[in-house]
């Protein structure tokens, strides 16, 4: 993988995948999204994950996951793979408007 | 094959007719998303100018944080107190992390880092005229902070609404952790002002010197900065140079008191037609010899990256050969 030097041998990053990294805050929440690194492994991007998103205790948890391991919804396809909840608004507490000024309900 | 030529000819115009569709798809959906001052995301269609634009001052804004901890380190041997040195070490590793969110905000448009850090190195990317003037005593660690720092969180409150999410998300966590950087230089300056008549001569000197390329970090005056209207136009940009300028020496001419200190600027003034503070010339010819790599220091610093870059070669190579290593074990046991 490094086998070119001089100047132009700055590809050895390339071996380095990209990882995403999830932080936990604190006890009790869920891991979110904080941002994403390069690391040779996933021990070093553990720690280089740490260095970079938790330098002022903002975790007590994290995950790191290959970017590459992640698969997401198209873009394109936004309207016909998220509509079918449209028009479903009895699926919300607030559609049933008849219970209005009943206690705990 | 002669026979085969009208046939993918046809589906030729066949594909490009598909393209020109999904990109008309894709600008109408873009300029829905910018006129509801909603976010841009990176699998989302962009204008290729959109793209470019973003990509240049992303990567330029993660090298000039990459460079930018050159001034600073070179001082933390140096620190005046285990304190200081303490701080001044936490404020060059946020620089650190403030490349590396930006870097990543810049791969989500499709450059690799590899190449950003490349052309970094072979001095072909800009990054911020700023970290081409010299720190010459410990008082500029405190002019740097106040306001360097402080021109920078001008710049980037307003960037983290920026239209495109990457972007922005990393400029609130870049914002979040840069107003320590500012109030600690305000502190090294205010107790240098408050000492020996030596010290406080070093602050105001320090103050002196960084006055007029703090404000030049806003850029052109808005006449001159000619992609500063289209960056408005997709709610890249909020507000133009000149418009951050005079907001930021307004924030100065108030603080420069507390300091007991002055600026170097006889001309400033709050225009109460516009109701806006004005400052005197800056020199923009100086500006632009340093943008093209005559300040004082471009090739200083440059070497430094190059140096600093070579001398970690062993350490990446090393890391990579220890995963690959540790991966075949794995293989291995599996097997």
């Amino acid at each position: 993988m490094n086998e070119s030097k001089g100047p132009e041998a700055t590809t050895d990053r390339n071996a380095w995948g990209l990882w995403e990294v999830f932080v936990r805050s604190s006890r009790g929440l869920s891991h979110v999204h904080a941002g994403s690194l390069h690391a040779p492994d996933a021990a070093m991007a553990l720690r280089n994950a740490r260095d970079l998103y938790t330098r002022r205790n903002e975790g007590v948890s994290i995950w790191v996951v290959p970017a590459d391991a992640i698969a997401a919804s198209d873009p394109d396809s936004k309207g016909s793979f998220f509509e079918s909840p449209q028009g479903k608004d009895y699926r919300h507490a607030t559609y049933y408007t008849k219970s209005e000024g009943v206690k705990h309900l | 094959m002669e026979a085969n030529a009208p046939h993918n000819a046809d589906r030729q115009a066949a594909d490009s007719q598909a393209k020109d569709r999904q990109d008309a798809d894709g600008q109408a959906n873009f300029d829905r998303v910018i006129a509801e001052d909603s976010r841009i995301e990176p699998k989302d269609w962009m204008p290729d100018a959109y793209r470019k634009t973003l990509l240049r001052q992303i990567s330029q804004h993660a090298h000039s944080e990459i460079i930018g901890m050159q001034p600073e380190a070179n001082w933390i041997s140096r620190a005046p107190s285990l304190k200081r040195k303490a701080i001044l070490m936490a404020k060059v590793q946020d620089e650190a992390g403030h490349g590396l969110y930006l870097y990543s905000a810049a791969e989500t448009l499709g450059q690799t880092r590899d190449k950003m850090m490349a052309d970094l190195i072979a001095g072909k990317a800009r990054y911020s005229s700023i970290f081409n003037y010299p720190a010459l005593t410990w008082a500029d660690m405190g002019a740097i902070g106040w306001l360097v720092d402080g021109a920078a969180i001008c710049n980037q409150v307003p960037l983290c609404r920026a239209s495109y999410g990457p972007y922005g998300r990393a400029m609130v966590r870049v914002c979040k952790e840069e107003s320590f950087h500012q109030r600690q230089g305000f502190e090294i300056l205010l107790e240098l002002a408050h000492g020996t008549p030596e010290q406080k001569h070093l602050a105001q000197d320090a103050v002196n010197r960084w006055y007029a390329p703090a404000l030049m970090m806003f850029g052109p005056p808005d006449d001159d900065s000619p992609n500063s209207r289209q960056s408005m136009a997709w709610n890249i940009k909020r507000f133009s140079n000149d418009e951050l300028r005079s907001r930021f020496v307004g924030m100065m001419v108030e603080q420069v008191r507390v300091l007991g200190l002055t600026l170097p600027d006889s001309e400033i003034r709050f225009n109460e037609d516009t109701k806006k503070w004005e400052h005197g010339p800056l020199d923009w010819n100086e500006f632009h010899e340093v943008l093209a790599g005559r300040g004082p220091c471009n090739a200083q610093r440059l070497e430094r990256r190059r140096e600093a870059h070579d001398d970690g070669a062993w350490v990446r190579e090393a890391a990579a050969a220890y995963a690959a290593k540790q991966s075949l074990k794995t293989k291995e046991y599996a097997a």
